[in-house]
């Protein structure tokens, strides 16, 4: 695929302008009021006169300014973003505008019940809906994002233990191929994290469970399928020995595309389930967010969720706050409204087919790994003869050995092909890793392209590994210097300190 | 059954790609799956069959209509978000789908423009907020003054104690007790003065000991009120080594002092006002900013994006920096667990901020205060109507209500089918029950002079 990303020398919007425009106009029609309320307030409160360094630009230099930037950044309806995972599908147009009719954007979280009926109905419908996916007997989608998600689950935990009185239980077990974000929120919870490895064929080391289990134990936090790609096959045995030595099982639902509505996550033993909306259910990822989370919780477990749920007394929708063990509040108001409500709409067009998202999914990946394994220089590590589901993490240690192109030098090669990169160096136990998702949403011609691009990619590494070392050539900016970016004297995080990293610019005279 | 979201589901595609996987059907790629977890029927979902998209649009409308969205006057409705004017220019620039539709910008050469408008979104911030540094943004106000409580205990490792003001919105309190409970912090209030509606600064400083880790307080409280000792008690924090953290809304900052400069260590917020919509409370973005200093960024959660030059030296660019703190690198060892934020609603305030200027957010947080003066002159003159509640106070942007004679429920009720919204009625807040007669009522530079006067003609026919 020939590309070139736009390049504009766009400058800093502190200096676009060397005049000062005007720009929204705001009325002054209380100005005799405001006059008199500034005279109240005591000096030290009052903003200096032109304390405030802002540009002052017009209408038509913002919006240019901001669309060149756009024209520098790549998303989904740009291209294939395999990233690993992330589970980057389509966002569909007819959830997007929606979502944002004034109706639903338009709303306060604190208008009366019966004023909202119609978006309390929607948050209702939706629960329902994933608790029919995950097997749980209660959902709410109060976490703003997955994070959130892993974060109550294990707070979840945490007070289920407490309320038995058993304190001790303090250890989390997580697998050593586990997304970063499950043991940073299971410390957030007060636990200590418990790591397991896994077997050579991929899947998490049974016996390393039994010999870390104990009355300590509050939990595992596992995704299924894993990180690897790989379902894990005695998940029923693991739920088995968890449960026997009184801990409880939470599911990362950032791998759920691969088996929507073919198997469940409750029904394989787990006790609270987390999703992201934003992955598997097609709400768009912003560029970094807002995403939106939920969390299922089945058995005594739904007793700990937090407030407030969504709930219908055969009259009117209303939010319910009378949850006696509830963990409490884990963010304001009532989560991140609007992608669950696009995710709403993709349930409902989708309907029983969410079965066929999973299995176009795991076919995208297993095609793309079947042609992509003949390739040189690459190899797969754990599970070798086993089918992918939703994703397959490669690695390029052989070709790195081999000519000393490291997998991020074949990830700049792919964005100069047109493709964003997988996700790389993760996770952390496969050596030079790629880690590629491909969802439902990615046609057979992009993933046949994909793989010529790995294949010209390799074919070039083995014969001028110095060429390919100078990629991204075609994106708007070449390789980027990450020592600069982090040193103490040159690290650069807000404009005010542009001249730091303006130093260390080299220009033809210098 | 083939479907447009799903390109290769028609069969001839599947077919070929079956093919070369040397398979028939699908189910065969699931043959790891223990047969009895593998479901007979698919799940119901949705209305039992896939429909059109014109059939979708006729299910959703059927549903959200019986929301009321109040146009004429605006929601009157403020504790943490009030309904504020949305400019065309912010929509047209976050409905761009390259922005919206892409993922966090891990590869920096393909990203630039995301990562420059960021890096613009967190100097804006900065700047109006007075600070050094401020990350790329947190999911709302009260995880940001989550994150931000937790920040300061990281850096005070051996003390255990939180001190919050109850004038801190309520949900924010609540939230911080929900992400401590676990660690084993322990959160400490601070009464508020019944007569000014401001902290007591006396409970204050017999709260503050050497176990307190760090102090929260609102700059423009949860009751519209201006916090006139909040410099004393950020003083007072440092007095007994403890990190101020202060919570202000950034659409006043243009006439207030930012809170940076008056000496708080952690700044938070919520970027509502600057082109958000209310989206029935998410999401929004939290604003988490911090000083130039070494010890704090070190604990500083979330992502930050930092400028920095070419491998060659020639160019300028941006990527995200000081990564070594984040979940994906540190994991058990990270600042925070968050991953995903609020990076597409931050771009909205970066262009909101963008399209104001330096004369516009001041003008704005001017006719903020120039209406809230208007409709408390307005409402004190209504018989049976108590304004304001709070004596000598300075409020800004939202204050309180008092009814009496009558329950402020059947006020309401009364107000709503007048198609006039107030709130939140403060019974709904479990530690006001001082308040229990009490609303919060908002004007931004949204509400006109005729929406506040229909809103003072409706309470005085009500309250008669």
């Amino acid at each position: 695929m020939a590309f070139r990303q736009a390049k504009w020398d766009e400058p800093i919007i502190f200096e676009l302008s060397k005049y000062r425009k005007q720009g929204l106009i705001v009325d002054d029609e209380f100005k005799k009021y405001s006059e008199d309320a500034l005279k109240e307030i005591p000096n030290d409160y009052l903003r200096a006169r032109d304390d405030l360094n802002m540009p002052s630009l017009s209408e038509v230099e913002v919006i240019r300014h901001f669309t060149r930037l756009s024209q520098m950044a790549y998303g989904i309806d740009v291209g294939p973003v395999p990233l690993g995972s992330c589970t980057m599908k389509y966002n569909p147009k007819i959830c997007e505008e929606l979502a944002s009719d004034r109706r639903v954007t338009d709303i306060h979280p604190y208008q009366d019940e019966e004023t909202v009926q119609g978006i309390l109905e929607v948050v209702y419908l939706l629960q329902k809906w994933l608790a029919e996916l995950t097997g749980a007997d209660v959902c709410t989608i109060q976490p703003p994002a997955g994070a959130s998600g892993e974060f109550v689950g294990a707070l979840m935990i945490k007070k289920y233990h407490m309320d038995r009185g058993e304190e001790q239980r303090t250890e989390m077990i997580i697998p050593d191929s586990a997304h970063g974000s499950n043991p940073a929120s299971a410390v957030m919870a007060g636990f200590k994290v418990v790591r397991v490895p896994a077997t050579p064929k991929g899947d998490t080391d049974i016996n390393a469970i039994k010999a870390v289990v104990s009355d300590k134990t509050a939990g595992i936090m596992l995704t299924n399928p894993s990180t690897l790609g790989l379902f894990e096959s005695k998940i029923l045995e693991i739920a088995d020995i968890i449960h026997n030595a009184g801990g409880l099982l939470y599911y990362d639902g950032a791998n759920l595309n691969a088996i929507l509505g073919l198997v469940r996550p409750c029904d394989m033993g787990f006790d609270v389930v987390h999703l992201n909306l934003h992955k598997t259910f097609a709400a768009p990822h912003g560029g970094g967010g807002p995403g939106a989370g939920a969390i299922c919780a089945k058995g005594e477990l739904k007793n700990y969720i937090p407030v407030p749920l969504v709930d219908y007394d055969g009259r009117k929708y209303y939010l319910k706050y009378d949850i006696p063990k509830s963990i409490g509040r884990i963010t304001w108001f009532y989560g991140n409204i609007v992608p669950a409500v696009k995710s709403f709409i993709y349930l409902a067009s989708l309907g029983p087919l969410v079965r066929e998202v999973a299995e176009i999914s795991v076919l995208n990946t297993n095609y793309f790994m079947k042609k992509v394994t003949k390739l040189p220089g690459i190899d797969l590590i754990y599970g070798r003869d086993r089918w992918r589901k939703h994703e397959v993490v490669l690695s390029f240690e052989k070709l790195h050995k081999e000519t000393g192109v490291t997998a991020e030098d074949v990830a700049k090669a792919l964005l100069d092909r047109g493709f964003h990169a997988p996700t790389i160096y993760f996770p952390l136990i496969v050596p030079e890793a790629h880690m590629v998702e491909l969802t439902e949403s990615e046609t057979k011609e992009n993933i046949d392209s994909l793989v010529n691009a790995y294949a010209e990619i390799i074919q070039l590494a083995y014969k001028d590994p110095e060429k390919l070392k100078a990629s991204p050539r075609n994106t708007s900016i070449s390789r980027l210097n990450n020592i600069v970016a982090n040193a103490l004297k040159t690290v650069t995080p807000s404009f005010k300190f542009i001249s730091r990293v303006r130093s260390v610019i080299k220009t033809d005279k210098t | 059954m083939p479907h447009p979201w799903i390109p290769n589901s028609v069969p001839n595609v599947k077919n070929e790609m079956l093919r070369e996987l040397g398979i028939t059907d699908v189910s065969e790629l699931f043959s790891d799956v223990p047969k009895e977890l593998i479901l007979k029927e698919p799940p119901k979902v949705g209305l039992g069959k896939p429909l059109t998209e014109y059939e979708v649009r006729r299910f959703f409308e059927g549903i959200i209509s019986k929301n009321k969205v109040l146009q004429n006057p605006p929601l009157f409705i403020g504790g943490g978000v009030c309904y504020h004017y949305i400019p065309a220019a912010v929509k047209a620039v976050i409905t761009r789908s390259e922005f919206y539709t892409a993922y966090t910008p891990y590869q920096a050469e393909i990203a630039q423009g995301l990562l420059q408008a960021i890096f613009e979104y967190q100097s804006l911030m900065a700047e109006l907020y007075g600070v050094d540094v401020v990350n790329a943004s947190m999911y709302n106000g009260s995880t940001a003054a989550a994150e931000a409580v937790r920040m300061a205990v990281r850096v005070k490792r051996n003390r255990r104690k939180i001190l919050v003001s109850k004038t801190v919105h309520p949900e924010i309190r609540e939230v911080i007790k929900t992400w401590s409970f676990g660690s084993g912090l322990k959160v400490v209030e601070v009464e508020y003065d019944r007569r000014t509606g401001k902290t007591d600064i006396n409970d204050f400083q017999a709260k503050l000991d050497d176990e307190v880790a760090v102090t929260l307080l609102q700059y423009v409280n949860f009751f519209g009120v201006l916090e006139t000792d909040l410099k004393d008690m950020i003083e007072l924090s440092h007095k007994y080594g403890a990190i101020a953290v202060v919570y202000s809304n950034p659409i006043v900052l243009g006439v207030l002092k930012p809170p940076g400069e008056l000496g708080a260590d952690i700044i938070v917020g919520d970027a509502q006002p600057l082109g958000l919509g209310l989206n029935y409370g998410g999401p929004s973005a939290g604003i988490l900013g911090t000083k130039f200093d070494r010890e704090l960024l070190r604990q500083l959660p979330g992502r930050l994006i930092g400028a920095t030059v070419t491998e060659d030296y020639r160019e300028l660019g941006f990527t995200m920096i000081l990564q070594t703190r984040e979940q994906h690198i540190r994991r058990e060892r990270a600042t925070s667990n968050i991953t995903t934020n609020s990076n597409l609603e931050a771009l909205a305030a970066a262009v909101y901020l963008s399209l104001l200027g330096a004369e516009g957010i001041k003008k704005i947080g001017e006719a903020i205060l120039g209406r809230t003066n208007y409709a408390l002159k307005k409402l004190g003159n209504i018989k049976n109507l108590r304004v304001p509640v709070f004596d000598g106070s300075i409020y800004i942007m939202e204050f309180p209500v008092k009814v009496e004679r009558r329950g402020i429920e059947d006020v309401n009720k009364e107000l709503i089918s007048r198609h006039i919204h107030i709130g939140p009625l403060l019974r709904r807040f479990r530690d006001y029950a001082e308040l229990r007669d009490c609303s919060l009522v908002c004007f931004t530079e949204a509400h006109t002079r005729s929406d506040i006067d229909l809103l003072a003609s409706a309470l005085e026919e009500v309250l008669r």
